[in-house]
């Protein structure tokens, strides 16, 4: 599919405005949409005081938190596989790959087998934990792009990475092994990902973090279009290559760890929402950044609904559905576009 | 084409009947021999917390030499060496102890398999429904020489069972929410009885209504928007291991205030009951269903 030749600003009005919208219109209405029916009106009536208000409560805590987290995990992860692909220079890199979504996952369940972690301001230890085992993941990768020689290429920074997960893995496994049952059970569900928080303190709790990775990003745009030809031209143009590769790092690892806490690991929309939006707008980054973040939120969203109609009254993980739905949709892009 | 001559029709005839000979002596000879208990049993290893607690309640407990990781009760079986349980079966220590009969799940393949070759009896467990816990309480008895005992124990279960549901049969069953667990302090992945199993036949005596009956499933993972349609008036919450503090009932117990709506929440019928009796399909499900039908029936 040929990129029409128009001017960056139209492009990047209509690529904001066509994601934008479909972003609006999922938001909008995905807390409508689910298993049982619920009358708008009756929602939002005040004369039937809350506690009573069965719709109301369905719509604000089962529903509404839903998808607000399910745009938030969607964008966060689509982003960060954006700027991780660019990063690596690597087209199946994905929040995964350098190991802070698996710190996650550890944090998580070492929270689940050892009961350790603390609440703090209200949010729960599982989170905190969780969060904090990307924070030490992250650590570690930094520590190891620091450690890289300088003009030493990303695939130090790629292999160091895959050991730090397939080490987090062998440490996960660990803990697996040390669980009882009930735990064990436990630590399978929440890494088979639930957006269904039911509150809204863990949403503000995540917002944090990925409000700093927001602001990272923006800076990102045009240094990631150029880096993405190579360091040496990067740096030719004038890029701070060492401050962008750090500022991408964070501002990703942010995005991915806050995100894995929230609502564990969610696969497939990191790898998948980057080179999906890719296909439609080309590959400037000043265009593909946004989309992605409004792609990936609507792609979650309509991922959770399905996985919360489709088999009710029981859920399927929102995971199933993101690898089910999102495959085959991406191989057929794929193909027709050759 | 030419006709084929007599000559090669008999060798033909000949090695077919050779192969065919020796591919039934093959047959017979295959197949591991399962000693009979030539006598009653003596050493019995239980791999399964249930089988021991009914062992022990068939006053056969005397003759138990080894549990799993997971037995706690009754307090004696503390001193016992432990062998592992469902999925880590130690089949070296298991041996070491020299038993002449092995209750294990009827699931843990392999260690039949290494049992039955170093000429082990085994009892096959297998968890299933509420009236296979006095069945298996008798084939177990039988299996051990303690058919009296075993019988006396099984019918006792049953009697107290039977007076329990006796007593709730005539008052109205509210619907009952069976929650197996969640993550603490949050309405995060809640796991819960969906119509089927052992806990849901003692809620169903104890004189609930399953709110999931219609799913028939052993557990189920529910949503708050699930909760919030199907409205249970009661919900009870199973904590397994020793009770939690008073702070902790009471954080458990507001996390549920985030759906009023919820007739359970709204008429504060929202209990939560520790002990791993909930757990073991053994003898003490008379505990259990007791428990169950004291928030569920309370006595006027």
């Amino acid at each position: 599919m040929a990129v029409p030749a128009r001017p960056l600003r139209q492009r990047l009005f209509l690529t904001l405005a066509g994601f934008g919208l479909l972003a609006a219109v999922a938001i909008l209405f995905a807390p409508l949409a689910g298993a049982t029916p619920i009358s708008l009106s009756r929602v939002f009536d005040r004369s039937i005081p809350y506690e009573q208000n069965v719709d109301a409560q369905i719509f604000f805590v089962a529903r509404l938190p839903r998808v607000l987290t399910a745009a938030l995990v969607g964008s966060a992860l689509a982003m960060a596989g954006v700027v991780f692909q660019a990063l690596l220079r690597n087209p199946l890199a994905s929040p995964d790959t350098l190991g802070v979504g698996a710190g996650a996952s550890l944090g998580a369940m070492l929270a689940i087998t050892f009961d350790i972690g603390f609440s703090v301001f209200g949010i729960s230890p599982l989170l905190v934990s969780s969060f904090a085992g990307s924070l030490a993941a992250l650590a570690i990768v930094f520590g190891m792009s620091l450690a890289r020689r300088r003009g030493k290429s990303t695939m130090v920074l790629l292999l160091g990475g895959v050991t730090l997960n397939a080490l987090l893995s062998a440490v996960m496994l660990f803990v697996q092994y040390m669980a009882d049952f009930t735990q064990t059970f436990r630590n399978v569900r929440w890494l088979m990902g639930s957006l269904d928080v039911a509150a809204y303190t863990p949403i503000l709790a995540a917002l944090g973090p990925m409000l700093l990775s927001w602001i990272g990003f923006a800076t990102l745009p045009r240094a990631l279009d150029l880096l993405s030809v190579g360091f040496e031209s990067a740096a030719a143009r004038g890029v701070d290559v060492v401050r962008t590769e750090r500022v991408a790092l964070i501002s990703a690892s942010l995005a991915t760890g806050a995100a894995v806490a929230l609502a564990g690991p969610v696969s497939f929309i990191g790898i998948i929402a980057p080179h999906l939006v890719r296909l439609i707008v080309g590959a400037d980054h000043r265009l593909v950044l946004p989309a992605s973040a409004f792609f990936g939120g609507a792609f979650l969203i309509g991922c959770d609904l399905v996985a919360r109609t489709i088999m009710a009254p029981v859920e399927l993980p929102v995971g199933i559905v993101t690898a089910i739905a999102g495959g085959p949709v991406f191989l057929w892009l794929l193909f027709r576009r050759s | 084409m030419a006709t084929v001559s007599p000559l090669v029709k008999r060798t033909v005839a000949a090695l077919l009947t050779a192969i065919a000979f020796a591919a039934s002596l093959a047959a017979q000879g295959r197949g591991t021999a399962v000693p009979l208990p030539a006598r009653v049993p003596q050493r019995i290893i239980s791999l399964v917390p249930a089988t021991t607690e009914m062992l022990f309640a068939m006053r056969a407990g005397a003759r138990v030499i080894g549990v799993s990781n997971y037995d706690h009760f009754p307090a004696g079986v503390e001193k016992l060496p432990r062998v592992g349980g469902l999925l880590d079966p130690n089949t070296e220590a298991i041996l070491a102890l020299k038993p002449d009969l092995v209750v294990l799940y009827d699931t843990q393949t392999q260690l039949k398999q290494r049992l039955a070759g170093a000429g082990i009896t085994v009892y096959r467990y297998e968890h299933k429904g509420l009236p296979d816990i006095t069945a298996t309480m008798r084939t177990l008895g039988d299996a051990v020489g303690a058919h009296a005992s075993a019988d006396a124990g099984a019918s006792e279960i049953e009697r107290q069972l039977a007076g329990i549901r006796a007593r709730t049969m005539n008052r109205p069953k509210p619907k009952t929410l069976l929650i197996f667990g969640r993550e603490p302090g949050t309405l995060r992945q809640i796991n819960a009885s969906a119509g089927y199993g052992f806990l849901h036949d003692i809620l169903e005596i104890a004189g609930g209504t399953d709110v999931l009956a219609d799913l028939k499933k052993q557990s189920a993972m529910l949503s708050t928007e699930m909760i919030l349609a199907r409205a249970p008036e009661v919900i009870i919450e199973l904590h397994y291991g020793e009770s939690l503090p008073r702070t902790s009932i009471d954080a458990e117990r507001r996390a549920w205030n985030a759906l009023p709506s919820v007739p359970a929440v709204r008429n504060n019928r929202v209990y939560l009951l520790t002990g791993n009796e909930f757990v073991v399909p053994g003898p003490r499900i008379v505990v259990a269903a007791q428990k169950f039908a004291e928030v569920l029936q309370p006595s006027r």
